[in-house]
């Protein structure tokens, strides 16, 4: 088959590979009929991640036909057309039964690289490292699914691949973090970033009852995307935001922070310079510019929300601030299972139409470029969808 | 080659530390003489006289020998009750299933037991190995008899984990690789990260138990060329 491989930063392509086949009882095999670039992908795309192999087959947001199932695979039938959360997770741990299913215990067969990095292994992922288990992942044509009879989520008739494809990741990833603003009436949201996740996040604070949201960025096509889901909007190369979030909130600040840029922030002060250098260096492993800024700007007692990702170790990073301002944090890999159904029901209700997000739809025979422009937001590249 | 800070401490109180670990009272505290995991286990089981292994004829020597011992402890958490496990762990011939190294494990009897491990170069060890004790659904201990290719003990301890969270599994092993070129590559196989290695062997019982399958990425493609 064909498949999306990672062979070093900036270098992926479209390689010939065996297809993949069952290996466990629970796992199934999906024909891919869409497949999602995410801002994730960028962070192994510039190898800011560590442990990828030349050869690994990236691609975490993919969505298909059932075409072969493992013999403990009941609750599935092959033809079923089915998303795949970005997670593995086995149902039956202490985690995924308290429905936090990113944090599975049995589903990283590289555990123990975890474990010397992090202290503690959480859940494998499709396509996102080796310390991640190593599986392979979904910008191909086909993908095995392990712990397929809680991974696959059948999806019924009448929607477009592009109305539910974000099922997998970015849509339960922005709730979840709209979620974790602990959002009360009459709150201001302020969400850094204004990608895939930030705006599927705007539209979930709405959803969860803020009262106001300002989203930031500095990419006038995706300030103009927020706008339309009603938020308010900050260019940061125009102003700065921490002195204009005070002056949009009465002085208070917002009362919920959220960082939905992650680990390669892009920034225009002295410190971002000083993390690039760094991180150039590989003597830092992200570079916190939207974090630091969150954490300065949230309200007393506010909640401090973190989809975006981060690799490692993380410099000059206001704890001063976060203490004394007794800021709650929460954070995490996106525990997709839990969302499956509810959000269906949203997108079912005509609540929320995930394809807004989509600008690109490509070939997968494109993904070198389709990496390329949405790394560099060229052409107005927002969410690219491949089609293997 | 030692694996953990402890075991630099004297040899009373290590025997002190394995006694506490096992979970023995008075009668291990008392048994021993010597600062092994094996000393304690005879002690456990009651003094020794069961046991007719390499350390038979005690000596100052053999004490020595006992303390360069590989040792590693390693407990993990799982989600089930203890009697499910202790019955999956009794079960000898299974342990190859999430015990990596293990080629097979024949059971002749409700005691004795004969081990096959896989050695470097497509070579193998073998021992018998005998049950000293045995408390249902709580603690399997066993050690190597005389003639073993690799001196080894160890036990399987079962705790009830506070709140509904399962099971603590503690597993402790000591392996004394015999000297010369064969030991030195013996040593090898079960030295290279011996933590490591019962770690994910523990989290392969894990995944099996809890999951009912253990998680690989062995056989599916990539690009590597
Ligand atoms: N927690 C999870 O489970 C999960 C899931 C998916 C994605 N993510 C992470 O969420 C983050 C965003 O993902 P995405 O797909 O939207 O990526 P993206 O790269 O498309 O979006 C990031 C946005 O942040 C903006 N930005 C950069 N620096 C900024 C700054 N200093 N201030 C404000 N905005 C800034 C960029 O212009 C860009 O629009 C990534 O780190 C991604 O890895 C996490
Ligand atoms: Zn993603
Ligand atoms: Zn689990």
């Amino acid at each position: 088959m064909k498949a999306v491989c990672w062979h070093g930063a900036k270098d992926v392509r479209v390689d010939t590979v065996p297809d993949p086949k069952i290996i466990n009882p629970r796992d199934a095999i999906v024909k891919i009929t869409s497949t999602a670039i995410c801002g994730s992908d960028l962070h192994l795309y510039d190898g800011f991640i560590p442990t990828m192999q030349s050869g690994d087959i990236l691609g975490h947001e993919f969505m298909g036909e059932v075409v072969e199932l493992g013999s403990a695979v009941k609750n599935v039938q092959v033809g079923d057309r089915v998303v795949v959360p970005f997670t593995i997770s086995c149902g039956n741990c202490f985690f995924c039964k308290k429905d936090l299913w990113s944090l599975c215990d049995n589903s990283n067969p590289n555990a123990w690289m975890a474990e010397k990095l992090m202290g503690h292994s959480p859940a494998g992922l499709f396509g996102y490292s080796h310390m991640m288990g190593g599986y392979a992942g979904g910008q191909a044509e086909y993908a095995r699914v392990p712990f397929a009879d809680v991974g696959l989520f059948k999806i019924p008739d009448g929607l477009t691949d592009e109305q539910v494809l974000f099922l997998t990741d970015i849509f339960p990833t922005g709730y979840m973090a709209a979620e974790n603003c602990n959002i009360q009436p009459g709150d201001i949201v302020a969400i850094w970033g204004c990608g895939p996740v930030g705006q599927f996040a705007i539209r979930s604070a709405y959803m969860l009852g803020a009262e106001r949201v300002i989203a930031i960025d500095r990419v006038p096509e995706r300030l103009q995307m927020a706008k339309a889901g009603k938020a308010e909007v900050i260019n940061y190369e125009e102003v700065d935001p921490g002195e204009a979030l005070k002056e949009m909130t009465g002085g208070r600040g917002p009362d919920a922070c959220m960082d939905a840029v992650g680990m390669e922030a892009h920034g225009t002060g002295p410190d971002s310079f000083y993390d690039q250098v760094k991180q150039a260096v590989r003597l830092e492993t992200d570079r916190p510019t939207a974090l630091r800024q969150v954490i300065v700007a949230c309200r007393k007692g506010g909640s401090v929300s973190i989809p975006g990702v981060y690799g490692g170790f993380l410099d000059k990073i206001p704890m001063g601030a976060a203490m004394n301002k007794a800021l709650t944090f929460k954070s995490g890999q996106t525990h997709v299972h839990r969302y499956l159904r509810p959000l269906l029901e949203r997108i079912q209700n005509g609540e929320i139409d995930p394809s807004f997000v989509v600008t690109h739809i490509m070939p997968m025979e494109q993904a070198p470029q389709g990496y390329e422009i949405f790394k560099h937001k060229k052409d107005n590249c927002i969410k690219v969808v491949l089609k293997p | 080659m030692t694996s953990t800070p402890e075991d630099k401490q004297t040899s009373q109180s290590g025997t002190e530390r394995w006694a506490s670990l096992i979970g023995g009272g008075a009668l291990v505290l008392l048994g021993l003489r010597q600062g092994s995991l094996r000393g304690a286990l005879m002690a456990l089981a009651g003094g020794g006289l069961v046991y007719h292994g390499a350390t038979g004829q005690s000596g100052i020597q053999e004490a020595v020998d006992m303390n360069q011992g590989i040792r590693v402890e390693k407990t993990v958490t799982i989600n089930k009750p203890a009697d499910e496990l202790y019955r999956y762990w009794h079960d000898f011939e299974k342990l190859p299933t999430f015990m990596k190294h293990l080629k097979s494990v024949q059971v002749y009897d409700a005691k004795r037991s004969h081990w096959i491990a896989n050695a470097p170069l497509g070579t193998s060890v073998e021992w018998d190995a005998d049950i000293v004790t045995d408390q249902e659904n709580q603690l399997i201990a066993w050690a190597s008899v005389a003639g073993a290719d690799v001196d080894n003990s160890g036990f399987v301890r079962f705790t009830p984990a506070p709140g509904g969270r399962g099971t603590e599994v503690k597993v402790v092993l000591e392996y004394n690789p015999p000297g010369g070129a064969i030991g030195a590559a013996i040593a090898k196989l079960f030295g290279e990260e011996p933590e490591q290695q019962a770690g994910d062997d523990l989290r392969r019982f894990k995944q099996l138990m809890e999951a009912g399958e253990i998680a690989t990425t062995e056989g599916q493609p990539s690009g590597r060329k």
